[in-house]
């Protein structure tokens, strides 16, 4: 194992936040406030409370899920996807280090990342809403459970993707639409039956409500469909990827 | 540049006798050659367009030697090197790298070397020390910044360590380039087109940093389609053209016996035509009959070539023809190399 050159690609990775500091953590935190502004306190205090919790305090974990997702998509997809773009990546496929450490370098830093980026943004929310977590270990659980499969996905748009636009298009027409309809900002009881059954085909609806129980014990689906949703993500990431260094797609010609 | 460091203190200390050992020497005496750092078998690739860039490559690189590639554009200089490295898998055939398979023992292989490519890449945004830091890591080297130091001032960078590599030059982003490969002391650097847009004073200080690492024990493999790059530098060289390696020899010897030389005399008083008595030499006239000149091969020639260079001068004397100066030329690399590549489309 050359953990000399996985500790190397991390600390460079999560140099590139460090440079870009407003990209990579207040910008995100400034629209999860605009978000709680909005839906908590001008439209919120409109809407009566779900299952007994107070909308704004309702929309944290989903506003924290939908972070979660795009962020470490779109840091995981660049982190691979710049060195391709530049070039440098003949450096990184002429070290001696196995396609492993390169995911663990690279998704390690974007997880990380988006990680630190959750919490940040959960000491955020505990400004505009009273929080309280009933499950700590378990929100803990799916939060950096969520950023590695996520990363991972980013991991493997960023190889797939030739063009800026590319980048662009998975996290834009695919990641946030699920999002905003996965229950991020309300329950699935709320919609009319038909659209119930068509909400559960979201994967991302497994994610928002595990995550939702862990804070408030209240969930769409049970709490064991989401973090065996979480596993079938994580497996079919990690076997994309171990296809993409078997067959040296997009990296190996 | 300055020189005041040598690039690979430690290797130059332990760097086995090999290294010294005339190429030449190694050549002529088969049976006291030592292992090649780089064994290629039988490398093919034909890639997924259909392109069959390499074409049953056998190939052998000798520890410590400066070895050149040269061939036109498309001729698979490019696509040796990454299978070597690692960048690009091989359809089929094997290299071997100080006696690790470059596929099933990649990491001991892939330690050995440095690769500076062709292109000037960069991450733009990072520092010329960060960049060189990493390259380190990534190669699996314990941080050593005294060598990074060392590097970095061999090559005249260390004033601009701090500088964002998007705002260097082409000339140093390419010396960076160079320093990210020396950053992790490989044992073998491959030079891909190392000299392309440089201008002449940085070729020149680029060629003395190469020969200061072969002084130190690496073994340099240059592709290059400056012939002059090649003629300077190498102790060997090999040619490929159309995905096939065409011809390896020692420099001195591939030109000592491909070359062919012209003998150059210029007239006291100039000739309508050739003498009858000389007719049966190679001789031409030129420049309105003031200039005799003959062409031989060298190679041919051998020992025998003064004898018969000795013997016509007597004769032109005899033939009542009085010069006043006379040179000799040897043809270049450029011309032995248009000639095979011309030979074998």
């Amino acid at each position: 194992m050359n953990l000399q050159a996985v500790r190397s690609i991390y600390v460079f990775e999560m140099a590139r936040a460090g440079r870009t500091l407003l990209q990579s953590l207040i910008s995100p935190v400034i629209s999860t406030s605009l978000y709680f502004v909005v839906f908590g306190a001008a439209i919120g205090s409109r809407i009566q409370e779900v299952e007994g919790v107070s909308y704004g305090a309702f929309i944290v974990p989903g506003l924290i899920m939908l972070m979660l997702l795009t962020q470490s998509v779109s840091n995981a997809s660049f982190g691979i996807f710049f060195p391709k773009f530049t070039g440098t990546i003949y450096e990184l496929l002429s070290a001696p280090i196995s396609y492993f450490e390169i995911v663990l370098g690279y998704v390690g830093a974007a997880a990380s990342k988006s990680a630190i980026l959750g919490l940040v943004i959960l000491g955020t929310a505990n400004f505009f809403v009273d929080l309280h977590i009933q499950h700590p270990f378990m929100m803990m659980l799916f939060l950096l459970l969520t950023a590695l499969t996520f990363s991972l996905l980013g991991f493997i748009i960023g190889i797939w993707a030739d063009s800026f636009e590319k980048l662009q298009l998975v996290p834009l027409l695919i990641i946030t639409p699920l999002t905003f309809l996965g229950g991020s900002f309300y329950s699935i009881d709320m919609l009319p039956s038909f659209w119930q059954g068509v909400t559960l085909a979201n994967p991302v609806v497994y994610l928002v409500s595990g995550f939702r129980w862990s804070f408030y014990g209240i969930s769409d689906v049970s709490v064991v469909a989401s973090l065996v949703m979480i596993g079938v993500f994580l497996a079919v990431s990690l076997g994309v990827i171990s296809w993409i260094f078997r067959t040296g797609y997009r990296l190996r010609p | 540049m300055s020189h005041e460091t040598p690039l690979a203190p430690e290797r130059a200390a332990s760097s086995d006798a090999t290294v010294d050992t005339p190429v030449d020497a190694q050549s002529e005496n088969p049976g006291a050659q030592p292992a090649p750092v780089i064994a290629i078998t039988g490398l093919s690739k034909r890639y997924d367009s259909g392109f069959e860039a390499l074409k049953q490559i056998d190939l052998e690189i000798q520890r410590g030697e400066i070895f050149a590639l040269l061939g036109p554009n498309g001729a698979g200089k490019t696509t040796l090197i990454s299978i070597i490295c690692g960048l690009v898998n091989a359809s089929s055939g094997s290299v071997v790298v100080d006696g690790h398979d470059s596929v099933t023992d990649y990491r001991a292989a892939r330690a050995k070397i440095g690769l500076v490519p062709q292109e000037l890449t960069s991450d733009a945004f990072e520092t010329v020390w960060n960049t060189v830091r990493f390259s380190r890591g990534l190669f699996g080297k314990a941080p050593n910044d005294a060598h990074l130091e060392r590097v970095l001032k061999s090559l005249s960078l260390w004033d601009k360590r701090n500088n964002k590599l998007i705002t260097l030059s082409g000339g140093m982003k390419r010396r960076v380039l160079i320093a990210k490969a020396l950053g992790h002391e490989p044992e073998i650097l491959f030079l891909d087109e190392p000299t392309a847009g440089v201008d002449v004073e940085l070729r020149r200080d680029m060629w003395e940093v190469v020969r200061e690492l072969r002084n130190s024990g690496v073994t340099i493999i240059l592709t290059t389609h400056y012939i002059e790059e090649a003629e300077e530098m190498a102790d060997r060289i090999g040619v490929i053209n159309g995905g096939e390696i065409v011809l390896v020899r020692e420099k001195a010897a591939l030109m000592r016996q491909l070359g062919s030389k012209q003998l150059t005399l210029h007239l006291l008083t100039p000739l309508a035509s050739v003498p009858p008595a000389l007719a049966h030499h190679p001789l031409t006239l030129a420049e309105e009959g003031s200039v005799l000149v003959y062409t031989y091969d060298a190679s041919e020639a051998g020992d025998s070539e003064h004898v018969s260079i000795s013997a016509l001068i007597n004769e032109i004397e005899a033939a009542g023809i009085r010069f006043k100066d006379l040179h000799t030329k040897q043809s270049s690399l450029e011309d032995i190399f248009v000639n095979l590549v011309r030979e074998r489309p």
